[in-house]
């Protein structure tokens, strides 16, 4: 048999989420670079109607992993349904995409098969027949390339946005979707949980903001932030944060960018005294053009700043205000 | 309730780092502090003993650096620390990590174990889970708030995208533990000098040698990553910057 790579795809309510075209892209990608064979799996209560989508997509073949024990999700029903399939169709290599759901379940997966994940990739390499993925260390000042050094099956989980999902090669012909039963006994669920909910007061929608001023740490204070919102409305743009900056209450969470905040993609994002942490960057490198300020010249963000000011923000910040203020009264 | 945190030294978040000669790894002279999740989990279950009463313990591996950790959370209330001491616990993966810390306390009887949600240097975000599943116990991630109930406990997690659940589960259990989820408190000066009198037991790495194994993944080389963006750095004084950046703004941008 020829070794093969499983994507398990994610659901959430009967969709696909979308972040799992771009680990189909990756599994392609692997495909061509090492010859296997690319295989694709759904897990869920109702997995057939997403595997048949999956199945138009350059795959050779789609499990539906099925079993009424897997609705609502569980991080128990999971690795117990994928365990059982990874058993029984022997995969070299397993990706999936680094969610939030996924960090849930697969490192008790893999250690139920006594294996390892690299999570959170940003890439891959096939060198001399060797594989190595690429993944952010420290915060993103530096990469390392990790290889496995246990036996198969391999697990990898992928950076949302490390590879582009429309780029996911559509098949000549649509694949074939086998369904996989799982009885998975009643003891083995131990999580009770609730309905999924959003907070009520999600009342700032920055999804669709064309300028963005953040502000981070480098802020200092909370009465800071006063200078980032006067830069913000002289921009006409919008103020949002990273991450400290609401946990400290400085902001609301509903300004938050990031992971567990907004993904945003405006023409402009000014950032302010943020040093680029990965779950900040994961919310914002999609924008058009970023414009970074940062007194650390290391700082992570430079990496994806197309225009880099290393400098304190509190000089910088209030001279721009100014000149934006004039260029808008020259208009 | 009597409560485990699991806690890590990584270098400062603006320590200027520095490859080793192998490029394999860092250079150890920078300074170090508590991962920031990690503090968070220690806040948690300070209050959640001071609620309901018990023991937190403090557990950390690491080299002789990494005890300040310790030190730090005994002073801001734990009870007692263990450190399982040696340099050689720097370089475990997640699994062999979690592996000597389920060997260091197999004597111990815990109803919880937080962990930070992920760590500031690997970013794994994986020992928790992989503990969890090694002592056989239930396990929930990015904790923002944990209630007793009559049968257990009442988690609330983080989902993406701003969505949250609640999360009714037994014990023992673990559960990873995100930033934000309390207000961090300081420790007191009569809290640093009682800390000197707390118990801090000192695991060998011989005394767990026989748990853990080779790692299942090796880092084969670290290095500054490659620019993927042409960046373009504007310099001048503060003013200057402000002028050159409107009219980028203005005529290349067009956004103004």
């Amino acid at each position: 048999m020829p070794d093969t790579i499983l994507v398990v795809v994610e659901q959430r309510e009967g969709k696909l989420n979308r972040v799992s075209w771009e680990t189909v892209t990756a599994g392609q990608a692997i495909a061509a670079a090492t010859g296997w064979t690319l295989e694709a799996a759904v897990v869920g209560s109702r997995a057939s109607a997403i595997a048949a989508e999956v199945a138009a997509k350059k795959v050779a073949k789609v499990y539906a992993v099925e079993s009424p024990k897997l609705e609502p999700y569980t991080p128990d029903a999971f690795a117990a349904a994928l365990k059982h399939a990874i058993a029984a169709k022997h995969p070299k290599l397993v990706l999936m995409p680094h969610t939030y759901q996924v960090r849930d379940f697969v490192p008790k997966l893999a250690t139920a098969m006594g294996r390892t994940v690299i999570s959170d990739c940003i890439g891959f390499k096939h060198e001399n027949g060797k594989l190595v993925f690429t993944r952010q260390m420290f915060q993103g000042k530096f990469a390392a390339d990790v290889s496995f050094a246990s036996d198969a099956p391999w697990f990898a989980t992928f950076q949302n946005g490390a590879f582009r999902g429309d780029k996911a090669e559509a098949g000549a012909s649509v694949a074939p979707v086998e369904t996989i039963n799982v009885d998975i006994a009643d003891n083995v669920i131990r999580n009770k949980p609730q309905e999924v909910f959003k907070e009520a007061k999600q009342a700032v929608d920055l999804t669709q903001a064309e300028i963005i001023v953040s502000v981070g740490r480098g802020i200092k204070e909370q009465k800071n932030i006063e200078i980032a919102k006067q830069l913000a409305d002289a921009l006409g743009g919008d103020l949002a944060a990273s991450r400290p900056i609401c946990d400290n209450g400085w902001l609301p969470m509903d300004r938050q960018i990031g992971s567990s905040g907004q993904t945003v993609a405006p023409k402009l994002y000014l950032a302010l005294g943020i040093s680029g942490a990965i779950q900040h960057i994961v919310g914002m490198k999609g924008s058009r053009t970023i414009i970074a300020v940062n007194k650390d010249s290391e700082a992570p963000i430079f990496e994806i700043a197309d225009y880099a000011i290393v400098g304190n923000l509190f000089d910088i910040v209030p001279p721009l205000i100014e000149e934006v203020k004039k260029a808008k009264a020259g208009n | 309730m009597k409560i485990l945190v699991c806690m890590k030294q990584v270098p400062q978040k603006d320590a200027p780092l520095k490859l080793n000669e192998t490029g394999t790894w860092i250079r150890e002279d920078v300074s170090y502090e508590v991962n920031e999740p990690d503090a968070f989990a220690l806040e948690e279950s300070l209050r959640q003993k001071e609620k309901h009463g018990g023991e937190v313990v403090v557990i950390t591996s690491g080299p002789a650096r990494s005890q300040q950790v310790l030190r730090e959370a005994l002073a801001k209330g734990a009870d007692r620390a263990i450190h399982l001491e040696d340099n050689a616990f720097v370089g475990l993966d997640a699994f062999n990590t979690a592996k000597a810390f389920a060997a260091a306390i197999k004597d111990e009887k815990f109803d919880l174990i937080f962990t930070g949600l992920q760590s500031d240097d690997y970013g794994y975000a994986q020992t928790g889970v992989i503990l969890a599943e090694l002592l056989g116990w239930p396990h929930a991630t990015i904790i923002m708030q944990i209630e007793k109930t009559d049968s257990g406990i009442k988690v609330k997690r983080e989902l993406e995208a701003g969505f949250f659940q609640f999360v009714d589960m037994s014990l023992p259990a673990v559960l990873t533990i995100q930033s934000g989820i309390n207000k961090l408190r300081y420790a007191t000066l009569i809290g640093i000098k009682n800390a000197k009198n707390k118990p801090l037991r000192k695991v060998a790495l011989a005394e767990v040698q026989s748990a853990i194994g080779e790692n299942l993944q090796k880092i084969e080389r670290l290095y500054v990553p490659q620019k993927t963006k042409k960046t373009e750095h504007i310099e001048g004084t503060p003013s200057e910057i402000a002028k050159k950046l409107v009219d980028k703004l203005r005529n290349e941008l067009r956004v103004l």
